[in-house]
């Protein structure tokens, strides 16, 4: 492939990439505002639309009019980019995700270690988001944001390489296609690592510890406004999203490896129930505190994950 | 700002080297302060090296207007020192007014005083709890007890027609009688609360994250609870039993049947729960309470409007959500009170926070905070 055509294939996916999350972002809000009011026995957004659909646009255009305000102590081009920084590798995981068996929308073999690695890096934008603010609560939340992240990365990755070693391959569309129904117990605690651990490295709740509302006010992005601010939100939602999808796609192998429409359906109604379950866990917990959550990682979930690899590995000879 | 803050200072540290520390300055605007409290943290790494309460911020100088005031206008006063729990400012200053006015109060009022603290006592409590959990993150904890406070408030609009600032305690009783079919729905609360206080308990005080999070946290001794002021149920978590509706009692107490509340390790977490078990007992006090009450006078007849007692002064307390909650008078023999001091709890119980916060994380300090529930209209007054 000429460099053209790769880069304006490039271009596409990040098109397509952007848009999704856009529109994932818009219906993430919104169901995360619904299931939150529904769990706090509210309504949640009623007026703009039906059932408030329409409530997210319209925050949005706000954010949008909103001033975009640069600190004066700022540093000032790293402040601006960072939001991109932290957006850009959120959106990039959903092209690896498994849509289809056998098929990613950007067929590389080692998509499984491009979905680790590349949202990984997000762990820079926001250190950096925060460093730059020259804000004590954002450098404060920047800081533990970045040993949060890298902490969760190694059993989150350790659980998905167990995935891949029950597979044979690092390519997310070839674990869907191999996927079959005993994989199901074999694979639970690796699941729940999985699970957790996407909640820990996207900076949910209960792990939400670089953007502790009570302690550190907004964290990393407590001096962003507007645009920049809503880059960030979006970040989130798009990395909960393709968190979802990619664990329904090789955990549960798309639609239970249903084939056509129904498996299609299945899906996406899984990858919707994990969101859900994923919201429903940030507004029924209380926040661990930075020393509980480091030890959570590395004392419970690390173990777990290693213990699922040598459950694998013990099970792969009779094969 | 008077206080200004360097966001670094170097010590000098016990190797004999030198160390940098952070200063954070939480509030006086800041999601967890309960109202405008600032504490300026010195951090060393996460460590809490100290933490210096600020306060002020909401100084009004209700003392200094109540010198200007007749003693049924200052009244309306008391309701904004504890906006949380407003009844109880009210009583603590009716009872030293009539102490020093030698005023008598008719039964039925007394009784309506009990109910109303004692439901408003649930309503600070829950107050407090939620707020002290939404500081651990568990906000829809913080929304299911609102929903309890909101049912006590309704009460109360009902009862005087204002949510949050009653003026409903007044020299010489209370501003109106319940109306029709209020004491009713005072028990069906109180029974509907009971099953809610258990619920309550089982989501954050029987959650996993919760318990990891405040027990242990700022420990209080019962020898400092005593040594530093400290009252309510920030020092009954230590271990200390005192409850002046036990041990001196007023109004009406001495009839009901009910346990103090008494923690045993004095951490975060005996202090939040001491408060909702508190809240059961409230709601066995105001059960009796009104199985007790008879019709009657709910204000004493012939009382002049503008009270003038002779010189002298006067001191009596009761026991708020907070704490002993004191009102001083001394009378110079005008219509005007000639100076009024509050004794007020949730000030003696905020000193204490550099003496728990120490040596725990900047997470645990807002913990900390919260646990001593304070309300800075108290504070400051």
């Amino acid at each position: 492939m000429s460099a053209a055509a790769s880069f304006g294939w490039g271009a596409l996916y990040g098109l397509g990439a952007s848009l999704v999350i856009a529109v994932a972002a818009l219906f993430g809000v919104w169901a995360e505002r619904k299931v939150a009011a529904r769990i706090q026995m509210r309504y949640g957004p009623l007026e703009a639309g039906p059932f408030g659909l329409l409530q997210t646009l319209a925050d949005t255009i706000k954010l949008v009019l909103k001033e975009d305000v640069t600190p004066n102590s700022a540093d000032v081009p790293v402040f601006r980019i960072m939001p991109f920084l932290v957006f850009v590798p959120c959106a990039a995981a959903l092209v690896v995700v498994p849509f289809a068996a056998g098929w990613t929308p950007f067929g590389i073999e080692a998509g499984a270690l491009f979905f680790l690695a590349v949202p990984g890096m997000s762990v820079l934008g926001i250190l950096l988001a925060g460093w730059s603010s020259r804000n004590t609560y954002a450098s404060i939340g920047g800081v533990r944001a970045a040993a949060q992240m890298v902490s969760y990365e190694l059993p989150r990755s350790l659980s998905v390489l167990a995935l891949c070693l029950l597979a044979g391959s690092l390519d997310p569309g070839v674990i869907r296609a191999e996927w079959s129904w005993w994989w199901l117990p074999l694979m639970a605690i690796g699941f729940v690592v999985y699970f957790i651990a996407s909640i820990a490295e996207l900076n949910r709740g209960p792990f939400d510890l670089p953007e502790a509302e009570s302690e550190l006010v907004a964290g990393y992005f407590a001096d962003y406004s507007g645009i920049r601010w809503a880059i960030f939100m979006m970040a989130e939602y798009g990395g909960l999203v393709a968190a979802s999808l990619f664990g329904a796609g090789v955990f549960f192998g798309g639609g239970f490896g249903l084939p056509g429409p129904v498996g299609a359906v299945v899906f996406v109604a899984l990858a919707v129930a994990m969101t859900i379950c994923m919201v429903w866990a940030k507004w029924t917990f209380p926040r661990l505190r930075p020393d509980q959550l480091m030890s959570f990682a590395w004392k419970v979930l690390t173990p777990m994950a290693l213990g699922q690899l040598a459950l694998v590995g013990l099970v792969l000879p009779w094969l | 700002m008077a206080v200004s803050v360097e966001s670094r200072n170097l010590v000098s540290a016990p190797d004999g080297g030198s160390r940098e520390e952070l200063v954070v300055n939480v509030g006086p605007s800041h999601p967890s302060t309960h109202g405008v409290g600032r504490v300026i943290v010195h951090l060393d790494g996460d460590i809490v090296v100290k933490a210096e309460p600020v306060i002020g911020y909401l100084h009004r100088g209700i003392e200094k207007m109540a010198e200007n005031r007749t003693y049924l206008q200052v009244v309306p006063l008391t309701d904004r020192l504890d906006y949380v729990g407003s009844m109880y400012a009210n009583w603590a200053y009716c009872r030293a007014v009539e102490r020093l006015a030698g005023i008598a109060v008719p039964e039925r009022a007394e009784y309506l005083r009990v109910i109303v603290c004692e439901l408003q006592r649930i309503a600070s409590h829950m107050m407090g709890i939620g707020a002290s959990a939404a500081d651990t993150g568990a906000f829809t904890f913080f929304i299911y007890a609102f929903d309890q406070r909101e049912r006590i408030i309704e009460l109360f609009e009902r009862l005087c027609g204002a949510r949050l600032t009653y003026n409903y305690v007044r020299p010489g009783g209370v501003s109106f009688d319940a109306p029709q079919g209020w004491t009713q729905d005072v028990l069906a609360f109180t029974k509907a609360f009971r099953a809610a206080a258990a619920d309550l308990d089982r989501l954050f005080f029987g959650n996993v994250i919760a318990r990891g999070r405040m027990k242990g946290i700022g420990v209080l001794s019962a020898d400092d609870a005593v040594a530093w002021g400290a009252s309510g149920p920030t020092a009954r978590a230590s271990g200390v039993n005192w409850d002046l509706r036990k041990h001196d009692p007023y109004s009406v107490y001495p009839r009901m049947d009910f346990d103090v509340v008494v923690g045993e390790r004095g951490d975060a977490y005996d202090r939040g729960r001491c408060r909702l078990l508190e809240c059961v007992e409230s709601c066995r006090i105001i059960d009796q309470a009104i199985s007790q009450m008879h019709p009657g006078p709910v204000r004493t007849e012939g009382l002049p409007r503008l009270l003038q007692p002779r010189p002298g002064e006067a001191y009596d307390h009761i026991e708020s959500a907070r704490g002993s909650l004191g009102v001083y008078l001394v009378s110079d023999g005008s219509v005007r009170p000639y100076r009024m001091h509050v004794r007020s709890p949730a000030f003696c119980n905020l000193a204490l926070l550099p003496l728990l916060a120490e040596g725990h994380t900047l997470s645990d300090l807002v913990v900390v905070l919260g646990s001593l529930d304070p309300v800075f209209g108290e504070v400051d007054r």
